[in-house]
């Protein structure tokens, strides 16, 4: 918009309104597409708070998700301490990515169902699949009405006996499989997480292993990423939510020279 | 009176803008051949987006009846919801007609009143279904909107371009000089089927892992899994 | 009849503390025909006689699915079983579009009885046996006193009882034949369907010669009980005094009595 001969020389008056103007935060104007202008107008603004990566590893008898604790507003870290991975009930584990107050909305409703379940008293609790299917549902009708949940999530659980991973994203679209991860995690964790798991059934140390190095490469990596992360192990013996953090080196730092 | 349109977009270059896309290819092949008294339906097993594969093992079929079998790509949320609304009108068609199974060009007309339902949001998916009725073997294709046709043969999805010239030979016996009469047997649909996805997986990085075969005949359906290259 | 001042409406109390309309609804039920129903650790059976109206009319269905691990039986006002029906099937094929399971029975019960109805009175039981309809009593005595053995039967026997039970509610002048018997069944990996004629008359044949299901061996003074010639006079079979009385009732849990 302001290109000229390649050159792109900055406004005389920027980052505020024009003088004498109100102030018009960006996306909220209807006009920008003037595509629907006379005929409707577009919810949707795009994530505002965000969350990174989740990396999500199934092993023989149960289900590690894990995702770092930043909560980051654009390019500024901003919240630092903030658990993306939780615990839904005995069965169920839980990592989102992308939008985060789009994802506390959605846990009301999550955790209503819960206490429904609590309060019927039948011992008939919801499963991982059946949360998989339900967000499913959800994420599709939103982005039907093109009102999306901005998010990306990870469901992992014992469904039974079996563990179960599945993976649903801002439209609705899921799947299941042995290794899962969003954002970044899919492009730098997931190769590392298939080598192993393509070979057959992982065993939980080396499930754990793999997470933990998924997470250094995240970290590393990922401008968006952050040294404390914590992790969902759900197996038969119940749930257990931890924290950790990276072990970081900067050794290297030392000798990077000439910049 | 002073409306928000009357005020510019604040922008700034370098700002990331986000524009929802409804829709996401998620790739996948299809194909299915009509023979006498029976049908023979294959699927892709990737689901995949750009240069990201999700998962190598995933199913794009869905049995509806005994005699029925759906293959639906393209849009995968798209196909999931569109999949799981028909099984819910097909058992509710039973459930209103004395537990009678609903008819194979039942299933191909109300599938096409579906997707057209939706005209000006569609699903964006590719469907071929295919199945016998009366003792013959049926296929019908559809486009996102629901045009519905029925065929002897017919590939669909990501490589459809590449698929349907070699039915077209294989079957249609199109483009030949010398015309061979082979009669079109299970056994050679299925590896027909089977040589296509190959080829496909070959060519296209949208399909590949795995192929899923439903064979419809008078005693049901059998289901066959054969393994693609995985690059 | 008596003419009664407080019946005019179901939301009239009597001064007993009654409501007369919804009483008389629970004595509409008693003219529908009996059905019995009844449960082993892993199936559960449904059967019921079904009427036609006339020698020009079908059989009404008498038992209906609702989804792969539901279905009901009906004593009562056919039409009104089956709004019911419809109301069950939505709710379970929507529960299942939400959650890709099934709609969990207790749950639905629970809907059904907070929205609609189970009976007129709205009470809804837990039972390891039932039979409700015309002369559904006899079908409650034999479930009551044979109710131990249910637990660990097979199908076929566990049909075969339930067939026995409700044989004795038979009118004087119905046989049992393959077209006005029902048999439906749902059970662990088995999807709720019923029988086609060929089952149904084996288990016809079996309860008119009297075989006796293999789990109540030592009870062999019941041969022949319950065939499905009966007289207005003869009794249904009556608890025998030497047999210990069923340990629990035939309700487990009457959570809104």
């Amino acid at each position: 918009m302001m290109s000229n001969n390649g050159v792109n020389f900055a406004p005389f008056w920027h980052n505020g309104p024009a003088p004498g103007s109100f102030y018009n935060f960006p996306q909220n104007n209807i006009k920008s597409n003037s595509a629907i202008d006379e005929y409707g107008f577009q919810r949707n603004g795009g994530p505002i708070t965000t969350g990174t990566s989740i990396v999500g590893v199934k092993y023989d008898k149960g289900v590690i998700i894990a995702g770092d604790k930043l909560v980051s507003y654009g390019n500024l870290a901003r919240y630092h301490n903030v658990d993306r991975v939780f615990k839904i009930n005995e069965n169920i584990i839980l990592g989102m990515s992308g939008d985060y107050a789009d994802f506390q909305f959605i846990k009301q409703y999550i955790d209503e169902i819960i206490l429904s379940d609590f309060s019927a008293d039948d011992r008939i609790v919801l499963k991982p699949k059946d949360l998989y299917t339900w967000l499913t549902r959800v994420l599709y009708n939103r982005r039907s009405r093109f009102n999306p949940l901005w998010l990306d999530m990870v469901v992992g659980g014992m469904q039974g006996e079996e563990p179960f991973l599945g993976h649903i994203n801002i439209r609705g679209r899921s799947y299941t499989n042995d290794v899962i991860s969003t954002g970044y995690g899919t492009h730098l964790a997931l190769p590392l997480l298939r080598e192993y798991s393509e070979k057959g059934p992982l065993n939980e140390e080396t499930a754990q292993q793999l997470i933990q190095k998924s997470m250094e490469v995240l970290f590393y990596r990922d401008c968006r990423g952050y040294p404390k992360y914590s992790q969902a192990n759900i197996n038969a013996n119940g749930v257990t939510v931890s924290d950790h953090e990276v072990k970081q080196n900067w050794d290297l730092a030392l000798s990077i020279k000439g910049y | 009176m002073l409306g928000i349109n009357q005020f510019p977009e604040y922008q700034v270059p370098g700002a990331v803008q986000h524009q929802f896309n409804p829709y996401e290819n998620n790739g996948g092949s299809i194909v299915a051949i009509a023979g006498d008294n029976f049908a023979v339906i294959g699927a892709d097993t990737r689901l995949s987006a750009g240069y990201n594969i999700f998962t190598r093992n995933h199913s794009k079929l869905f049995q509806l009846t005994s005699s029925a079998v759906l293959a639906s790509c393209g849009n995968w949320c798209d196909s999931d919801t569109l999949t799981s609304i028909l099984q819910t009108r097909v058992r509710q068609y039973s459930d209103t007609h004395e537990n009678k199974e609903i008819s194979l060009n039942a299933i191909a007309q109300l599938l096409s009143t579906m997707m057209y339902g939706r005209r000006f949001f569609p699903y964006y998916v590719s469907n071929i279904l295919a199945g016998i009725y009366e003792g013959k073997g049926y296929v019908y294709s559809y486009d996102p909107i629901g045009h519905c046709e029925r065929h002897t043969y017919r590939a669909g999805g990501s490589s459809s371009a590449l698929l349907q010239p070699i039915l077209d030979n294989q079957i249609g016996l199109k483009n030949m000089e010398e015309k061979p009469t082979i009669p079109l047997t299970v056994d050679r649909a299925v590896k027909l089927v089977t040589d296509t996805f190959i080829s496909a997986a070959e060519r296209d990085i949208y399909t590949g892992d795995g192929v899923k075969i439903s064979i419809i005949t008078e005693n049901g359906v059998e289901e066959r899994q054969i393994p693609l290259r995985k690059d | 009849m008596f003419r009664n001042q407080y019946d005019s409406d179901v939301t009239v109390w009597s001064p007993q503390g009654r409501i007369h309309q919804v009483e008389y609804a629970m004595e509409a039920v008693k003219l529908g025909s009996a059905t019995v129903g009844l449960k082993s650790k892993d199936y559960a059976v449904l059967i019921a006689l079904k009427r036609a109206t006339s020698e020009l009319s079908a059989h009404q269905q008498k038992i209906l699915r609702i989804d792969d691990h539901i279905g009901i039986s009906m004593a009562g006002i056919t039409a009104d079983a089956r709004v019911l029906c419809r109301y069950m099937r939505q709710e379970c094929i929507n529960h299942k579009y939400s959650y890709g399971r099934n709609h969990p029975v207790g749950r639905l019960i629970n809907l059904l009885g907070l929205k609609m109805q189970t009976c007129p009175s709205a009470n809804f039981y837990d039972c390891k046996a039932m039979a409700i309809g015309a002369r559904s009593q006899s079908a409650r005595t034999y479930l009551e006193k044979h109710l131990n053995e249910f637990k660990d039967c097979n199908l076929s026997d566990l049909i075969n009882h339930g067939v026995r039970a409700f044989a004795g509610t038979l009118p004087n002048e119905t046989k049992l034949n393959n077209k006005n018997l029902s048999i439906c069944v749902v059970g662990k990996n088995y999807k709720f369907h019923c029988l086609d004629e060929t089952e149904l008359e084996k288990y016809i044949t079996a309860e008119i010669v009297g075989t006796q299901p293999t789990s109540s061996a030592s009870d062999s003074s019941e041969v022949g009980v319950g065939r499905t010639e009966r007289h207005g006079e003869e009794q249904p079979p009556t608890l025998n005094p030497q047999d210990p009385t069923p340990a629990e009732p035939a309700t487990e849990d009457r959570r809104m009595q």
